[in-house]
């Protein structure tokens, strides 16, 4: 049976996989290597422990690969189970490491269950969906499957590790593919705009904004809504938009309001500014540094100063990217966006072929997930996203992480190969 | 249509990060800059600048460490401001002054925020400098002059300004150049090539290693010793005889064109434009327009040479054949042109030929010569510009293009000259007064002191220089090779025997020194000054030019005294001593020396601003230096002979 499909498994998107793992190697090589000699396999210096992770990755990939595609389906909701309860185990013997309780250290090495948990969850939102009793028009159903999804998001939460609960909002991209009602795009979409509109020009103006457009709609649309409906709505842009401002200011910690505020450029004080290029926006500024002394070329692989000198703190982890500007320009930079779009658009592609419902749904949340985490990693290391410290999938440093998005892609790959057997 | 939100999303976060990365890494960046990059610090090594020697190998100028605080302001963090400041032993307002200062010319470049600390501070502070980020010590080397002469020969070297730095970008804020005198004529021989090393830093401000192996570092060039063609001695005794007057002497080399000494009075001690009391010492005699030590007079005072001057109006005659050695004029105590007189103190009806012209400093006789020059072929216009080129052939009348670092062009006037005051009619007497070195000429003591160095050679000159050798390299090939004057070499003999004739029963008779022939002239020029806006005049300037032996001349040279009245009075007997001192070694006319340094000039300079009316000339009275400063010019003078 694996001799008759092994030749189906689709070689574009694993092309793409090992050009994505093997240019980020590289990069974490630059960024982590001290000076003096080379020692690849050596396992006390990170570039030596990701070629080792990398090596064992495909063990993980010949195992992924031989198991039977059913059992996938079989067992998503056991997967599912394990990760919530290897996730709530943290809170009994997890190792806290930089703020966050999200590691379980077993001898030398650590594990991060919450990045397998985004795979698990996946499987669980195929399954659940895939079903013939669901209905996602149905309110009921929409319950359920939220709660599959909120569940590790709110366990991931409370462990501190913010980033990667935003992460399971790409099941939202999933959801309304299969169906979710029109609205919570509407719904949605109005939020995020009317909360950056109060946070930037202070809730009255965005009230003031947010009111025209939707009297505005109302005239130009010939009435599809009613006044009455336009008034409600403009009542809640409203009161959002000054909770979304107390929010900010109350409830937010400092540092997601310091990071909100360098995000939205709140602060006008040069002085403060500077002070704060020295303290939270370090990492930021001089990662904004690197790539732009970058230029068009790079200054060529383990030339770059700025990298040799580990201004970027973290940079062969969350920063990774920031060592490819430097050291490879505006090309290599390009090049990486390229490889992810193109990673992207192939599982998209791939999904959409699927005959069985529970493939398309797993491949959909595969590249809903590497979509958010690309759109959040390289967006905040280039800052044109408030910082929030989740790694780019494949590239940066970390071998739970690595891991994990290859089980994700990998058993996506496996569905696949199997579709010609779903009837 | 919902298969799209994604799809969608995916292509516009693609070429929203690429435009991103087109911003950042093409539009705003600028190329890769090692010396912009703040993850490589840049450490100078400074070479040692080089030594300067006097022309007999006596060490004149070496050097001393010297240790600056540098900032880089925008690497600075937040620091104990007040243990800093005690360190630096600065209070906290000049602190924030000095940094802001250095923010304003370059928050990325380094800036001196202290200069020249002394060794025990810099011990003090070395220790602790880890501490404060963005500040580091440089070490560079300042001047240590062995000597106090020669501040207008050897020049000083201070911090370079933001104008030198735009030209020249080797310099960089806080480096040393030189500023005047041979520091500034020979700082790319002195100097050297700085050296650099580019040290990768990390973000702690700590260095990790050489950036890229070292590949880049360069290793210092040291500067080159030179030695200059002043004579320490010969200078040293010139500046005691000029002390308490004011002038240039010019000392040259005939055979060579080596400026043997060249004084500029008053001075000032080189020492005092050392490290950091440079800038205060600087402006003091910067700002002092009375006695004005910075200005080089035996370079830039330019000075009408009076009647020196009538050497080369005698040369001119006998080029141009409307003289001959023996023809004779009359001289009725003065010289008659229409219905002008021009005085001279001959007596009246005495018969004065080219020698007993010059011995007598006969201006009847240059006059006549004079008019004979340009009257030659019945167009006094085209008679002066054959005059004038003459004259310049000596190099007068234009800069010398030589290695001294400033200089005047003085000036021979052609026709062209006149064109404005005589745009029509010219006539040799309009211009009369050039005759007898007064009017409209004008030359500087070292283009005098050239011209008699050509007299002495009998027809050429090497340009006057300063520069004798340098470490391992040759000088300029301009002061080897002979520049001709357009007066043939016979014409020389008879002049010169005139010149032999003023020591020898003329106007310098009483300065003559036993077993040298000199050669001289006297020169006693009249001048004014403007005083409350009335043209007065001042006692004459003492001029005088020499040179010696008579054959195989070793010296020439050129006196100016200003306001010295009669030209052998000050002049002649300090052009005596010099010309003695450098060919015997010793005085012998003590008498001389005594003169010259009991005799102050110091009561001639405070008259014009003494607001008082005052006489010249005739109606001065000699005045005397008090005791005390001759018992110190006498210390001066023994410390000379017994060093």
């Amino acid at each position: 049976m694996i001799r008759e499909t092994s030749y189906k498994f689709d070689w574009i998107t694993i092309i793409l996989f090992l050009l994505i793992v093997g240019f980020g190697w590289v990069n974490i090589l630059s960024a982590s290597h001290t000076g003096g000699g080379m020692d690849y396999f050596s396992l006390s210096n990170s570039y030596g422990k990701q070629l080792v992770f990398i090596i064992f990755t495909f063990i993980i990939i010949i195992l992924l690969l031989a198991i039977d595609a059913k059992f996938y389906e079989r067992f998503s909701s056991v997967i599912y189970m394990l990760s919530i309860l290897s996730l709530l185990g943290l809170f009994l013997f997890g190792k806290n490491v930089n703020g966050a309780t999200s590691w379980y250290a077993i001898g030398g090495m650590t594990l991060q269950p919450s990045e397998f948990a985004k795979a698990a969850t996946a499987l669980a939102v195929a399954k659940q969906i895939s079903d013939l009793n669901t209905n996602i028009n149905n309110f009921r159903d929409q319950i359920q499957t939220f709660i599959i999804i909120i569940l590790p998001a709110l366990l991931v939460l409370l462990q501190n590790d913010t980033g990667s609960t935003i992460v399971y909002g790409a099941f939202f991209f999933v959801l309304y593919r299969e169906g979710l009602p029109k609205y919570y795009l509407t719904i949605g979409i109005s939020v995020i705009v009317i909360s950056v509109l109060a946070l930037k020009f202070g809730p009255a103006i965005a009230s003031v904004i947010v009111g025209i457009l939707i009297l505005g709609y109302y005239v130009i649309s010939k009435k599809k809504i009613t006044l009455l409906q336009s008034l409600f709505a403009i009542a809640l842009a409203i009161g959002l938009s000054f909770a979304v401002k107390f929010f900010y200011q109350s409830v937010l910690p400092p540092h997601q309001q310091d990071r909100i505020s360098l995000w939205l450029r709140l602060e006008k004080d040069p002085a403060k500014l500077e002070a704060m290029k020295k303290t939270f926006a370090y990492n930021l500024n001089e990662s904004e540094k690197a790539i732009r002394s970058g230029g068009f070329n790079g200054k060529g692989f383990m030339e770059g100063t700025r990298t040799t000198g580990k201004f970027v703190p973290e940079q062969h982890t969350d920063y990774i990217f920031s060592t490819v500007g430097e050291e490879w320009g505006f090309l290599g930079c390009a090049l990486v966006v390229i490889l992810f779009v193109l990673l992207l658009l192939r599982i998209l592609h791939l999904a959409e072929l699927q005959k069985s419902q529970f493939s398309r749904v797993y491949g959909y949340g595969v590249a809903s997930i590497i979509f958010i985490h690309f759109l959040i990693n390289i967006g905040m290391v280039m800052g044109l996203i408030p910082t929030i410290g989740i790694p780019l999938p494949l590239f940066s440093y970390g071998g739970s992480g690595l891991w994990a998005f290859t089980i994700l892609i990998f058993i996506f790959i496996k569905l696949d190969s199997n579709r010609i057997n779903e009837w | 249509m919902r298969q799209l939100l994604l799809f969608v999303s995916i292509i516009l976060v693609g070429l929203l990060f690429i435009s991103r990365l087109f911003y950042l890494q093409i539009y705003s960046s600028h190329k890769h800059n090692l010396f912009e990059d703040n993850a490589i610090r840049k450490v100078y090594d400074y070479p040692k600048r080089g030594f300067v020697y006097d022309r007999n190998g006596e060490l004149l100028v070496a050097n001393q460490p010297s240790y600056d605080v540098m900032v880089i302001p925008r690497e600075v963090e937040p620091l104990d401001t007040m243990e800093f400041c005690s360190l630096l032993k600065i209070d906290k307002e000049q602190f924030l002054k000095t940094f802001h200062r250095a923010r304003r010319y370059s928050p990325r470049l380094p800036s001196v925020f202290l200069s020249h600390l002394s060794k025990g501070d810099y011990a003090a502070l070395q220790e602790k400098m880890r501490k404060f980020e963005g500040f580091y010590i440089q070490k560079r080397s300042l001047r240590h002059y062995q000597t106090t002469i020669g501040a207008n020969v050897l020049g000083d070297i201070g911090e370079v300004n933001h104008k030198d730095i735009k030209e020249n970008p080797y310099y960089r804020m806080g480096d040393l150049k030189g500023k005047q005198g041979v520091e500034a004529s020979y700082e790319d021989i002195l100097r050297g090539v700085k050296g650099i090393k580019f040290i990768q830093k990390d973000r702690f401000n700590r260095n990790i290693g050489p950036y890229k192996g070292g590949e880049f570092d360069t290793i210092p060039e040291q500067g080159k010793d030179i030695t200059i063609t002043i004579d320490a001695k010969l200078q040293a005794y010139g500046e005691l005889l000029m002390q308490n007057k004011r002038g240039g002497v010019i000392a040259i080399e005939p055979s060579s064109g080596d400026i043997l000494a060249m004084v500029a009075a008053p001075s000032y001690d080189p020492n005092l434009l050392v490290g950091r009391e440079r800038s205060k010492n600087f402006s003091k005699l910067f700002l002092d327009s009375i006695s004005k030590p910075l200005f080089n007079r035996s370079l830039k005072g330019v000075y009408e040479p009076g009647s020196p001057f009538k050497l080369m109006n005698a040369l001119i005659g006998l080029q141009e054949g409307v003289i001959t050695p023996t023809d004779a004029v009359t001289c009725y105590a003065g010289y008659k042109y229409g219905n002008r007189f021009m005085k001279c103190h001959c007596y009246p009806g005495r018969r004065n030929n080219l020698i007993s012209g010059i011995q007598e400093s006969c201006n009847a006789y240059f006059a006549t010569t004079y008019r004979k020059i340009l009257d030659k072929e019945g167009n006094a216009s085209t008679g002066i510009d054959t005059w004038s080129k003459h004259a310049k052939s000596f190099g007068l009348g234009n800069y010398l293009n030589n290695d001294l670092f400033v200089g005047a062009k003085g000036r021979i006037p052609n026709r062209n000259y006149y064109k404005h005051v005589y745009p029509k009619t010219f006539y040799s007497t309009y211009t009369i007064s050039n005759a007898i070195g007064q009017g409209e000429v004008a030359t500087t003591p070292i283009q005098l002191a050239n011209m008699i160095a050509a007299i002495a050679n009998r027809g050429h000159y090497f340009t006057p220089h300063i520069i004798k050798s340098i470490e391992g390299d040759s000088i300029p090939e301009k002061f080897i090779k002979p520049k001709y004057t357009s007066i043939d070499k016979d014409h020389f003999e008879p002049v010169i025997e005139g010149m032999l004739q003023v020591y020898k029963r003329g106007t310098a008779a009483s300065l003559q020194v036993k077993d040298i022939d000199i050669c001289g002239k006297t020169g006693t020029v009249e001048n004014f000054a403007i005083i409350d806006s009335l043209k007065t005049q001042l006692t004459d300037h003492s001029i005088f030019v020499a040179f010696a032996p008579k054959d195989n001349p070793k010296i020439a040279l050129a006196v100016f005294v200003e306001n010295g009245y009669w030209g052998s009075r000050f002049a002649g007997k300090i052009a005596s001593l010099l010309i003695e001192k450098h060919i015997k070694g010793h005085i012998t006319r003590k008498d001389l020396e005594e003169w010259i340094l009991r005799h102050s000039l110091e009561n001639e300079y405070a008259k014009p601003y003494s607001g008082e009316p005052f006489r010249i000339n005739q109606g001065t009275t000699l005045q005397y230096v008090d005791e005390s400063e001759y018992k110190r010019l006498k210390r001066q003078l023994s410390a000379l002979q017994n060093p």
